[in-house]
């Protein structure tokens, strides 16, 4: 086994990896069945952060991903519109990132005109688009947002849209929801929107795994709550179904559990792979062969 | 001449900066500033192109081995640049019905909607998702337990690795309550809480200062690497 | 006896009726005095400060205090509510060029009002020269840059500085001896971020000594950028560095160019030249994000010798576990005084460490008062005072 194990090709683990995500996908979508999820404190906080929102109150989604980070954010960026929409808060999308429009698009599309048909555009919701100039946007936006947004992303100007009427800075907004792939994202939006004003601007966020241990510092005073990675998203999924959910949810909604299941086995593939590269080690250490 | 007008314009941009932070009355020279590196970085832009156009023109013409795909690249780039300038296939805004470009450029259906859809979101997905093969590969190469630090991590990593899927949860629950702490899911979130957040603390103390220490070495003129060696 | 019962009676009644009126005339809060308003010190001119003397009847009929303010005096606006307790409030966002009137009503129970109190005179707020909130970074930004400049004057004045041996600095030249032995190239990436991003100047500062060494020993560096700006920097830099080395015929500009500024378009590019042209030494120095294992691992895959610096706490995992050398952190910026060897950077970087001292000195303060404070207990006097010390200097010194 020694042999055989220290001369692997690495495409040999290349394809156990593709079998260890590909055969849960497989079977969660024929079976239906996927993992039991529990919350935990962070994803409490996020889900606490909006449930305590009154009807009609202004809240402030950034999408700021990619394509690439839509498997991990994706679901929880469908999330939060669901919430926000069950909640009858007014959202107000934008985005740091040149294609977080087209994922603002999607969460829309997949929820608001999807499933909540009766809320209007420009009365509900609106999507304010894409800014350039990263963490310089958050800087002007966070006392005057009028100096930056003068229409919304398909040119309407900001007047003529009725849900802007009493907005004119970030600290307007109830609360901020910023889901973010890495820069610009949550980091700029702690150190300069809620740090400068704690008093005034509240935000949660939701980023990828390997962002949240650099976020961790800012826990809990600039950062009530985090949803680190899709378990933070298959979390907090699970606290809006339970909550608004029913007994027969949509699947979209249960697309972060799903991918829990590709998750568990390519974890236990890893800790599998590394236990295993330890025999090697010490099989070598043993025979004194140099490593 | 040549290097002391780049180190003057190097200087005098840095502490207008480092001034506008302290002075409200300049502050807004500070944001000027930003906005000129914004415009030049957006001119860099066109020279980009050109230099790109320029080594994809000249493999083709010295059919150089790959030559096929920087036509490849100069086709995608022309393509894309074309319909998403010319907002080709995009209806007119109902507004302003006359007015053919006056429509929205990631309409759906039209040309450039196709292309994010059907061509760059599932690349760029893929090239992300490429990690996770690469990590499985890493962790067979390299986690080894050479000495006690990499034990260490080797443990949190199991730990950590136990405690974010269901299996960490279902191993565990079978703990009495007076040995909660010691659940995985637990002891994940201390781990990531207390000695995680440690670490990173002092890691980005120590960037931070780094940072500090190199632009005013840069600023100072100090430094001089960026623009060239530093002898004359 | 009944009538002189029944008059009795019908006089307590009166009279409860009588000291009820008089208890609802005195519900009514009395107005607050000495209202005042001042300019707000050390400010962007856009605060004024409201001071004023409780109402008499504060503590039994005050709910709160109601604050308005106008620039006409006809019109006022309500702009806060203050809490009984409190006889101050910092009015914000006010413009310099108006001059503004406040009022305070004190408002009792069912929101019964007392007589307005204005102020006597406009006042309009005043931009002051230096922000007072940045006084204590404006103090350590002078001890720390002060240090640095000293220890530099230090340097040139002939005093020894030392500093640590750095593997992955001292593998430069190993690697690119080895890629000229194999005939093969060296791989430079400066990172995928701008030029005024500071890793990617850093990462260009160690481009111009491995361009000096390879020129030296006349191996070819390839560098694609992903920025347009770092592509004419890094020309530049190279092309220094080449005549430098006394080879200024050897530069080709054609080996550094620009790719894409696309994260992943960028590294598919890299990846796949990585895999065709199989350089020997790959040098990722700059900031980087998801891509950072890609490239890494690529470069194990084709044997390549790497040696990684970046300032990206997430993605030095990525490097320290996939590549033989990784500068980490404060190393990569280090890395340009390191190679150099010049009195000036190595005074700079002794000078950075009175940096790391104030830090040191600020944790151990901190973590001492709130950890003796928490020990003693908010309900002593002491612990009180350490508690409050501690959140001065969170929210105030290192805000």
């Amino acid at each position: 086994m020694y042999e055989f194990l220290k001369d692997l090709d690495k495409r040999w683990i290349f394809l156990l990896m593709f079998l260890s995500v590909t055969i849960p996908i497989y079977i969660i979508a024929k079976t239906g069945k996927s993992f039991p999820e529990a919350s935990t404190v962070l994803s409490e906080a996020v889900f606490q952060s909006i449930e305590v929102l009154d009807e009609g109150d202004p809240v402030l989604l950034s999408f700021d991903f990619d394509p690439a980070s839509e498997g991990e954010l994706g679901p929880m960026a469908t999330a939060f519109v669901r919430h926000c929409a069950e909640k009858k808060v007014k959202m107000y999308f934008m985005a740091l990132w040149p294609v977080g429009p087209q994922m603002i698009d999607d969460a829309v599309a997949k929820v608001i005109l999807s499933d909540f048909p009766d809320l209007e555009y420009g009365k509900d919701y609106v999507n304010l688009g894409f800014k350039p100039g990263n963490e310089g946007v958050i800087k002007v936006i966070v006392t005057d947002m009028r100096e930056l947004y003068t229409t919304d992303d398909i040119g309407t100007s900001i007047d003529a849209i009725p849900m802007m009427e009493n907005i004119t800075s970030v600290q307007d907004f109830n609360l901020i929801i910023n889901v973010s792939a890495g820069y610009a994202g949550t980091k700029e939006w702690v150190q300069y929107a809620s740090t400068p004003y704690p008093d005034k601007i509240k935000i949660v966020a939701g980023c990828t795994g390997v962002q949240a241990p650099l976020l961790y510092p800012y826990i809990p005073n600039q950062l009530p709550g985090l949803l680190g990675a899709i378990k933070g998203a298959a979390e907090y999924e699970k606290l809006v179904i339970d909550k608004y959910g029913g007994n027969d949810p949509d699947p979209k909604y249960l697309e972060a559990k799903r991918r829990m299941g590709p998750q568990l086995v390519a974890h236990l593939l890893i800790i599998v792979l590394i236990i295993l590269a330890n025999y090697i080690y010490f099989v070598e250490r043993r025979r004194g062969v140099s490593v | 001449m040549k290097r002391n007008i780049p180190l003057l314009i190097t200087a005098l941009g840095g502490f207008v900066l480092i001034i506008a932070y302290f002075i409200p009355a300049t502050q807004g020279w500070g944001e000027v500033a930003a906005i000129w590196f914004d415009v030049l970085a957006s001119i860099a832009f066109v020279l980009g192109g050109g230099n790109l156009l320029k080594i994809h023109l000249k493999n083709i013409s010295d059919r150089k081995i790959g030559w096929a795909y920087s036509a490849v690249t100069l086709a995608a780039f022309f393509i894309t640049l074309v319909v998403g300038l010319g907002k080709v296939g995009v209806n007119p805004n109902p507004q302003y019905p006359d007015y053919a470009l006056s429509g929205h450029y990631r309409e759906i259906g039209s040309p450039f909607w196709w292309l994010y859809e059907y061509a760059f979101k599932p690349l760029t997905a893929t090239m992300f998702a490429m990690l996770a093969f690469y990590i499985s590969s890493a962790a067979f190469r390299a986690f080894r337990a050479k000495n006690l630090e990499a034990i260490l991590l080797l443990s949190t990593a199991f730990i950590i690795l136990l405690g974010r899927t269901f299996a960490g949860v279902y191993l565990t629950a079978w703990f009495p309550d007076w040995m909660s702490g010691l659940k995985i899911e637990n002891l994940t979130v201390f781990i990531m809480s207390v000695f995680n957040t440690a670490g990173n603390r002092a890691i980005m103390i120590g960037i931070a200062l780094g940072i500090a220490s190199t632009s005013l070495k840069v600023l100072l003129g100090v430094d001089r690497s960026y623009l060239g060696s530093g002898e004359e | 006896m009944l009538n002189k019962i029944g008059i009795f009676l019908l006089s307590l009644a009166f009279l409860n009726i009588f000291s009820n009126l008089n208890a609802a005339e005195t519900n009514i809060p009395n107005p607050p005095s000495s209202f005042t308003a001042q300019d707000h010190p050390w400010d962007h001119g856009e605060k004024i400060d409201l001071n004023w003397i409780h109402s008499l009847n504060h503590q039994t009929y005050v709910q709160h205090y109601s604050i308005f303010q106008s620039t006409n005096s006809d019109s006022f606006e309500f702009i806060g509510i203050v809490d009984p307790g409190v006889s101050s409030y910092t009015v914000e966002k006010l413009d310099r060029e108006k001059a503004y009137i406040f009022k305070v009503i004190a408002v009792g129970a069912d929101g019964i009002e007392s007589s307005p109190v204005v102020t006597i005179s406009a006042i309009s707020p005043t931009r002051e020269w230096f922000d007072g909130r940045r006084f204590p970074l404006f103090f350590i930004t002078l001890i720390f840059c002060g240090s640095v400049v000293y220890w530099i004057l230090r340097a040139r004045g002939g005093d020894p500085l030392n500093i640590r041996k750095i593997a992955g600095l001292e593998a430069v030249d190993e690697a690119v001896g080895r890629a000229t032995e194999m005939g093969q190239p060296i791989l430079f990436i400066p990172g995928i971020q701008d030029m005024n991003e500071i890793q990617t100047i850093a990462g260009i500062t160690v481009l111009s000594k491995v361009a000096q060494v390879a020129a030296e020993y006349d191996a070819k560096v390839e560098v694609p950028t992903s920025r347009s700006l770092v592509m004419t920097a890094a020309r530049e830099t190279v092309q220094a560095s080449f005549l430098t080395a006394g080879r200024p015929e050897s530069y080709n500009q054609d080996l550094i160019y620009y790719v894409t500024d696309e994260q992943f378009g960028y590294v598919a590019y890299v990846q796949g030249m990585m895999v065709r042209e199989k350089p020997a030494a790959c040098f990722y120095m700059g900031a980087f994000f998801a891509e950072s294992l890609i490239l890494a691992e690529t470069g194990n895959t084709i044997g390549a010798i790497q040696v990684a610096g970046t300032a990206m706490p997430a993605q030095l995992p990525f490097f320290v576990a996939a590549c033989d050398y990784t500068l980490i952190g404060e190393e990569f910026f280090a890395a340009s005084a390191y190679l150099s060897g010049e009195p000036d950077q190595l005074g700079s970087l002794k000078g950075q460490d009175i940096g790391k001292v104030i830090v040191v000195i600020g944790i151990v303060i901190g973590v001492g008062l709130l950890t003796l404070g928490t020990l003693l207990g908010p309900t002593s006097s002491l612990g009180m005072t350490l508690i409050s010390a501690a959140d001065y200097l969170k929210s105030v010194i290192l805000t």
